[in-house]
């Protein structure tokens, strides 16, 4: 009993050495040298793995950092600035400070601006749908509408606006990752800077159409007419193939663009006052009082009547007549979580 | 007509649905389940009510609350599988083992992997070998109870588990056979002694025949099964006749039938293609004789079954449907 | 009985307006004319507005290899050459012609009389079917003159005509073939000639006996009065869709396979459309440039005494063909070009017809509305009715998590978009919507992969 029990503690211990050295030798010979400064890179990035950064993941992102010669090409769009400078602090390199950016959405198509001329009735995908036809409404640069982007953010930045039928984006949450500029077959998001106090002014319609045709399909297109171009003292809009662009580089937040018009389409968000000219009554926005009011995120899903004229007025607690965006937005971003 | 319809094509569609075909499940059943009522009476009743009720009442409570999806009780796949579990418990079985047996089956077996079509076993199949593990004495007794038709025979087992029991103590088939008033005409009508949709292989063939009309099922699985246990048991009676059962015995008593033609057909736990469906088929006959002549139980048809269930991926992989142009 | 070796559905034929014969449309006021009326580079306008053209008249040219001319269907003025939303929403480039009187171009041959005698100049063939616009009229509509040309180093075995109609709903290929048999005969001699095969199949599907034997009666009529007939034969197809796919006809006529990303030439087939085979002879025989075809005007919603098939001109707004009929029925959801298991959704009635319309067909919304999507149950049922042995279940799973390897690893770019494997789905699953956009992606992805090795 005794020799069996001895036996057995020696056999087994002498296997378990054996295993041991087999282990180590393998361990040597197919050891992967790594910079360990991957690790250390790895560390202080967000973990969202999102591919925002054009790279398969956190881990893949920080090999290029370290491989990289410099971070000028290399940017974390969920971190930001912030991680950017952990990451350079790592590798010991300067790091170049990035504006920070956020989608946007450039439709304004409104189920009221935009009426329906055919019902689709096919799988609820933009991809499919733009792979089947020009959509369901006369505009076929517009939004389609079956939410591709929203199902893309990994951040729940993104959601339908039930009213307006048009994505919104919770500037809050959104990291500017670019999953829904990519997963948009229309091309509507873009990814331009926050701005100063989060304020923007951008074209919310990429129609290329005819300046009549692209009125005749939505109210609030952007007709090409020019008008903007010419009132900007930047010389930061472009009007081509009958549709204007405002370069955020270049842009200087005059609003003079915004007043010019015709249609609406050049929306102005987080702003405290609308933009003005004749204009009708100018109110105080209460900014700065509530986070609500940050949360707005106006662009696209602002239809063109609250660029203008709409902007209201009182506080937030007791603003029933606010946007649809201020009060009805996040409610299905929240649902999404 | 207002605004125009569009999408992809194609634009129309055939006259089928998953709700369609489950309905059609539960009307192949209602021979099975007519019979089961008229020789069991008001515990066949009760069994099957329990059974139904219980089933479609979990699925209800765990999309409702657990998974906060779509209901998904109205596609009658919940009802068939409550058919299925009351039909497969012993006419005597108490009302609570039902119950509990319709929890395990939606419960752990469908929903836990995610609800209709992600189950990977039987659950009605899965539920019934639980119990039988769970409750072997509720699940093995065999008493007959009072139904609105037929003779008040008490049975204390089935033909099966007599005829193992039998060999066991060293008698002879013949002897056997003898014994028990033994008749094939018997097994085909009115089978006292077994599950409660044992009790009659011909409203079973019915409902197999509706299916294969229906074109709800294909007869692969269904025949393959039948062909191995044919072969297999007639191999071993060729060779001993007294001490293996013949193969029209093995083909119409115990759960040969109602599992070949209701549970391996199911089209969640079985392979796609038809060639699948043959290699799978043959595979339950096997291991069902296999059981019945060398194992400890009398009945193999609910393992087999789940034994083949779980190499179903396996065998969806191994046999594809061949593709054109790439031979 | 022949038919594919490999899955096919079933669906209901419907043939309402079978019975119907073949009615010359009205001209209407004005037609507008697409310059993407087939497979290929669109052709180029060369007219203006103000100019006036005839008839038959060359209004744009073919700007590639695959191209094709674009004639005017009609005598009349150029009032504008712009862009106009095709059926799909899009805007396409359209010639506009304020409608006048006929009067054809010099040179078309606008008689009755058939012509027999197939031309021995080969080229000459060749260049009248590309010089009258010719392209498949199967729903492909590539151009007919490039697919008889095939490459030096392949060689045409069968010429295949394609009457199977399997799609539910069309008669007008039907109704040729019982009207124009003669001509399809002829068409099919001067392809066969062309193509310098011996043999030549029209394959047509059991449920148009009639026009099996008429077709039969026609052929051996030629064989006896005229030379370059033999060889052609006409062969009873069973009723299976989709029987008139390409790859499927091959199967079913010749017992061979299309190898993947082939072409039915690789296996000595060429496959030409009953319709197709018309426009040959038109062209050919009659130097008449394609600008008429047969549509099929139907749907169950449709009174009996409507159910019409039409002798269209390119051109024409559908709408108008559907006020010719007496307007669009009241419970019509949905109004497809083309059958119901491959057509397109019509979005804009503006549209016009095309060298290749074939059908306006009224569904209402119980027949077409899809259903709500529910669990897979994992029948197997798509794997079944796939006719090219995919297992859709399967691509509809990968195509959803992106996973293009494996897409094509499981072949999702054989996929023909029968539309079998939806039209079989109890669940409902919309296999086929993401099947097409997943094989769009592969194709490229794979078309990628070798361009730099050229």
């Amino acid at each position: 009993m005794t020799t069996t029990i001895i036996w057995t503690i020696v056999a087994v211990t002498l296997l378990g050495l054996l295993l041991a050295v087999v282990l180590y030798l393998v361990a040597k010979k197919f050891k992967v040298e790594e910079d360990p400064r991957i690790d250390e890179v790895e560390k202080v990035m967000p973990g969202a793995n999102c591919g925002g950064c054009g790279f398969a993941g956190c881990r893949a992102f920080a090999q290029a950092c370290v491989e990289a010669p410099n971070l000028d090409n290399n940017f974390c769009p969920v971190g930001g600035n912030e991680v950017m400078k952990k990451v350079a602090a790592v590798l010991g390199v300067e790091v170049k400070e990035k504006a920070p950016m956020v989608a946007v959405v450039r439709c304004n198509g409104t189920c009221e601006n935009r009426p329906k001329t055919n019902e689709y009735d096919g799988y609820k995908s933009c991809k499919v749908k733009a792979a089947l036809y020009s959509g369901d409404t006369g505009c076929i640069y517009g939004c389609l509408g079956c939410g591709d982007c929203v199902a893309a953010c990994q951040f729940g930045a993104l959601s339908m606006d039930p009213v307006t039928g048009l994505p919104v984006v919770d500037e809050e949450k959104c990291t500017a990752c670019g999953a829904c500029v990519k997963a948009c077959p229309k091309k509507i998001i873009e990814l331009r800077n926050k701005g100063p106090k989060n304020r923007r002014v951008f074209v919310s319609c990429v129609n290329m159409e005819k300046g009549a045709t692209a009125r005749k399909a939505c109210k609030s297109a952007c007709i090409g007419c020019g008008k903007c171009e010419k009132a900007c003292p930047f010389g930061a809009i472009t009007v081509e193939h009958n549709v204007a662009y405002i370069d955020f580089n270049k842009c200087k937040l005059c609003r003079k663009c915004v007043v010019e018009c015709p249609t609406g389409a050049i929306h102005d968000v987080n702003f405290p006052t609308p933009a003005q000219k004749p204009a009708p009554k100018p109110a105080a926005k209460p900014e700065t009082a509530s986070p609500a009011a940050a949360v707005e995120t106006a662009e696209a899903a602002a239809p063109k009547p609250a660029a203008e004229t709409k902007r209201p007025v009182q506080s937030p607690a007791t603003a029933p007549a606010s946007p649809v965006t201020e009060k009805e937005a996040p409610k299905p971003e929240k649902k999404e979580e | 007509m207002s605004k125009l319809l569009v999408s992809p094509s194609p634009h129309i569609h055939a006259d089928i649905s998953t709700s369609r075909i489950m309905r059609d499940v539960v009307i192949a059943l209602l021979p099975s389940v007519i019979v089961s009522i008229l020789y069991y009476g008001w515990s066949s009743v009760m069994l099957l009510a329990v059974s139904v009720i219980t089933c479609i009442l979990v699925e209800y409570l765990i999309t409702r609350f657990l998974m906060k999806s779509p209901c998904t009780v109205t596609d009658w796949s919940a009802a068939v599988t409550g058919v299925l579990l009351a039909l497969n418990l012993p006419p005597a079985c108490p009302w609570w083992v039902a119950m509990i047996g319709a929890i395990f089956a939606i419960g752990v077996v469908k929903m836990t992997f995610g609800g209709l079509g992600q189950n990977l076993f039987n659950p009605a199949i899965a539920a019934r070998v639980f119990l039988l593990v769970s409750f072997p004495v509720a699940m093995t007794n065999w008493a007959k109870p009072a139904g609105f038709i037929g003779v008040d025979a008490t049975s204390g087992a089935t033909l099966l588990g007599t005829v193992k029991e039998g060999l066991a103590k060293g008698d002879t088939l013949s002897q056997i056979f003898a014994a028990n008033d033994f008749s094939y005409l018997q097994t085909l009508f009115v089978n006292i002694g077994g599950s409660a949709g044992e009790i009659s292989a011909l409203a079973i063939l019915i409902g197999f025949v509706y299916l294969l009309a229906r074109k709800v099922i294909r007869p692969h699985i269904t025949l393959s099964i039948w062909a191995t246990v044919i072969v297999f048991s007639g191999i071993f009676w060729l060779i001993n006749p007294e001490q293996y059962t013949d193969p029209l015995f093995n083909l119409l008593t115990g759960g040969v039938l109602l599992g070949s033609v209701f549970m391996a057909t199911d089209y969640v736990t079985s392979p796609m293609s038809a060639r699948g469906g043959i290699v799978f088929g043959v595979g339950i006959g096997l291991l069902t004789m296999l059981i019945r002549y060398f194992g400890a139980y009398p009945e193999g048809m609910s393992f087999a079954i789940l034994i083949m269930n779980s190499v179903v991926p396996l065998i969806n992989k191994a046999f594809k449907q061949k593709k054109y142009g790439r031979a | 009985m022949k038919t594919f070796s490999i899955g096919g559905v079933h669906p209901h034929d419907s043939k309402i307006a079978a019975g119907s014969k073949i009615e010359v449309l009205p001209l209407p006021k004005t037609v507008y004319i697409s310059m993407i009326q087939h497979l290929g580079g669109p052709a180029k306008a060369i007219v203006a507005p103000g100019d006036r053209v005839k008839t038959g008249q060359v209004i744009g040219e073919p700007t590639g290899f695959i191209s094709a001319y674009v004639h005017s269907s009609v005598t009349g003025t150029v009032k504008s050459v712009g862009l106009r939303k095709d059926l799909n929403g899009i805007p396409v480039v359209h010639v506009e012609i304020a409608v006048e009187p006929d009067e054809w171009m010099d040179g078309i041959d606008t008689s009755d009389k058939l012509v027999t005698e197939i031309p021995e100049d080969r080229q000459f063939i060749l260049d009248r079917i590309k010089s009258n616009g010719v392209v498949g009229l199967g729903g492909a509509t590539f151009p007919t003159h490039v697919k008889l040309c095939p490459p030096p180093d392949k060689k045409a075995e069968c010429l295949i005509l394609n009457g199977a109609e399997c799609e539910p709903y069309l008669t007008s290929d039907y109704r040729i073939m019982l009207e124009k048999s003669e001509q399809i005969v002829v068409g099919a001699a001067i392809m066969k000639k062309v193509l310098g095969v011996s043999r030549a199949v029209i394959g047509i599907e059991e449920n148009k006996p009639e026009a099996i034997a008429k077709m039969r009666e026609t052929v051996s009529k030629l064989q006896s009065s005229a030379k370059g007939y033999d060889g052609i034969e006409v062969m009873t197809l069973k009723k299976k869709y989709p029987q008139g796919g390409e790859k499927q006809l091959i199967d079913a006529v010749m017992r061979r396979q299309v190898k993947s990303m082939g072409l039915p030439i690789d296996v000595g087939a060429v496959v030409q459309n009953v319709a197709t085979s018309l426009a040959v002879y038109d062209a050919v025989q009659k130097n008449m440039p394609l600008i008429t075809n047969t549509l099929t005007v139907t749907g169950d919603c449709l009174p009996a005494d409507r159910q019409k098939n039409y002798l269209f001109r390119i051109g024409y707004p559908l709408s108008y063909i559907a006020e010719c009929n007496g307007g669009v029925p009241e419970q019509a959801a949905k109004i497809v070009s083309g059958g119901p298991m491959m057509g397109k959704a019509i979005s804009n009635l503006d549209a016009t017809t095309q060298k290749g319309s074939s059908s306006l067909l009224y569904l209402t919304e119980k027949q077409t509305e899809r259903k709500p999507e529910s669990n897979c149950i994992r029948c197997g049922k798509c794997a079944e009715a796939c006719p090219m042995g995919l297992e859709p279940f399967l691509l509809n799973k990968l195509a959803r998590n992106g996973m293009t390897e494996e897409l094509e690893q499981n072949a999702v770019q054989d996929c023909i978009e029968c539309g079998c494997c939806l039209y079989s789905c109890p669940a409902n699953i919309p296999l086929l919507d993401m099947i097409r956009i997943a094989k769009g992606e592969v194709i490229r992805a794979m078309r990628a992969r070798t361009a730099p090795k050229k």
